[in-house]
């Protein structure tokens, strides 16, 4: 009987699987990622260093030695010291950080806008006791824009009821108003003295979403070019919920990392963030095979740092609280190897 | 889930040189090899030292880039961490936005 080895689903749950199993699991996730994305499989050898990784028995898995790579740490601290400014200190000395990140509890650029001098000023103070580059950072959140809780008519409600059109006159109106609150954002964070910008889960409302996140930032390169950009994705694809928006000429509705990629990069980002969802039913290794092999051809012709979303859901870490350390080291450990990714 | 990620992956921050990779690459877009080149020609040391603790603990203390305090290791005549940032900017030859805007301030432009 083949030997049974410890690993986990995208749940985070633990289960036992034969090396076989393992094996077949890694050519299957990127087999999938081939085949909805149009993107080159693992290759052989990327499928074995894999499984080496997987089948290990070690509770720990880790880079070699100069491998290690940048940490910029979206969201940093936990909320649980109720200290915004003492959470950066502790991320910066306790976790080794390599960048850190201010954030509201309600993590929206609308939301941050209607406290933006008590943000600004807390922004201030953590940057006279910390060292490490400290960006501001928030989620674009368009869908905010649409009614009831926001100006313009609910294009989620509109697309139902056939009126295309007018759903998509309804995210052009929020566009605006996104536009509008993420300068304001980033006007009071750069004389605060920010180090960068982190324009964090864009596209979660679709295409749109995207397109305003990508205005801002190109607006941020022009006017301060020693000022950081970093775009962090929201899902491995773009939603056309409009379906019909471009920047720099490309429509962005559909959009793989790849595509996206390209985008952020047009658009003057110094950061780019692919986010892979992870499959919960599906193993660790099939999820990480999957992102793998999404996220190769990205770190192929970039030409701006790509630090890859490794959070709970995404990356390969799973989808719980507390991710286990067997299975975020072996993620992490992948993507390095496999993506000479620049960062997380 | 952060401190795996230190561990399996990280440079370390300040305990290395990562903060100081992070900011070339988050303000010149520098891919992590050449960023990590680019530093460690400022810092005069290897690229295998950038990650290395006990190397770049004394690298640290030599150029004022700030350290962090550990148990009894206090480093109160050194420089703290916005002090620190002055000497980074300089080391690097970038700026850095907070270090411009205290000089602004402080009225030491």
């Amino acid at each position: 009987m083949a030997q049974r080895i410890p690993t986990r689903l995208g749940d985070g749950s633990l289960v036992e699987l034969t090396r076989a199993e393992i094996e077949a699991d890694l050519h299957a996730g990127s087999e999938a990622a081939a085949k909805r994305a149009k993107v080159e499989p693992l290759a052989q050898d990327e499928i074995e260093h894999l499984l080496d990784i997987f089948t290990s028995a070690a509770k720990f898995s880790s880079v070699d030695y100069g491998d290690e790579v940048v940490l910029s740490y979206d969201g940093a601290g936990n909320a649980d010291l109720a200290a915004p400014v003492l959470e950066q200190v502790v991320y910066q000395n306790h976790h080794g950080a390599d960048m850190i990140e201010l954030w509201h509890h309600d993590y929206s650029y609308k939301a941050v806008r209607t406290v933006l001098s008590f943000q600004t000023q807390m922004l201030k103070d953590a940057q006279m006791q910390t060292v490490v580059p400290l960006n501001y950072g928030a989620m674009p959140d368009l869908g905010r824009y649409s009614q009831p809780d926001g100006p313009a008519p609910n294009w989620s409600e509109l697309m139902p009821l056939g009126k295309i059109a007018e759903a998509r006159e309804a995210q052009l109106e929020a566009v605006e108003h996104l536009e509008k609150d993420m300068w304001c954002v980033v006007e009071a964070m750069v004389a605060a003295g920010v180090d960068g910008l982190d324009f964090d889960t864009a596209g979660a409302s679709g295409d749109a979403d995207l397109l305003a996140t990508l205005r801002v930032a190109r607006r941020v390169r022009d006017t301060w070019p020693d000022i950081g950009v970093e775009i962090g994705q929201a899902a491995e694809l773009v939603l056309g919920m409009h379906g019909e928006l471009e920047y720099d000429g490309v429509r962005l509705a559909g959009q793989w990392p790849l595509g996206q990629l390209r985008a952020c990069t047009a658009a003057g980002a110094t950061i780019f963030g692919p986010a892979v969802n992870v499959n919960t039913t599906k193993s660790l290794a099939w999820n990480t095979a999957r992102t793998c092999a999404l996220v190769k051809p990205v770190t192929a012709e970039a030409t701006i740092p790509v630090h890859v979303n490794a959070g709970m859901g995404v990356g390969g870490v799973p989808m719980t609280p507390y991710p286990p350390a067997d299975a975020t080291s072996r993620a992490s450990r992948a993507l390095v190897d496999i993506c000479k990714i620049d960062g997380l | 889930m952060a401190s795996t990620h230190a561990l399996a992956s990280g440079m370390g921050g300040m305990r290395t040189a990562g903060d100081l990779v992070a900011r070339m690459q988050m303000t010149r877009g520098m891919r992590l090899p050449q960023a990590k080149q680019y530093v460690a020609e400022k810092l005069g040391c290897s690229v295998l030292d950038l990650s290395d603790t006990v190397a770049m603990h004394d690298i640290r203390r030599d150029l004022g880039l700030g350290r962090i305090p550990v148990q009894d290791l206090t480093y109160a005549e050194h420089p703290g961490a916005m002090e620190a940032k002055f000497h980074i900017a300089d080391v690097l030859g970038i700026p850095i936005n907070s270090v411009q805007r205290f000089r602004q301030h402080a009225g030491l432009a």
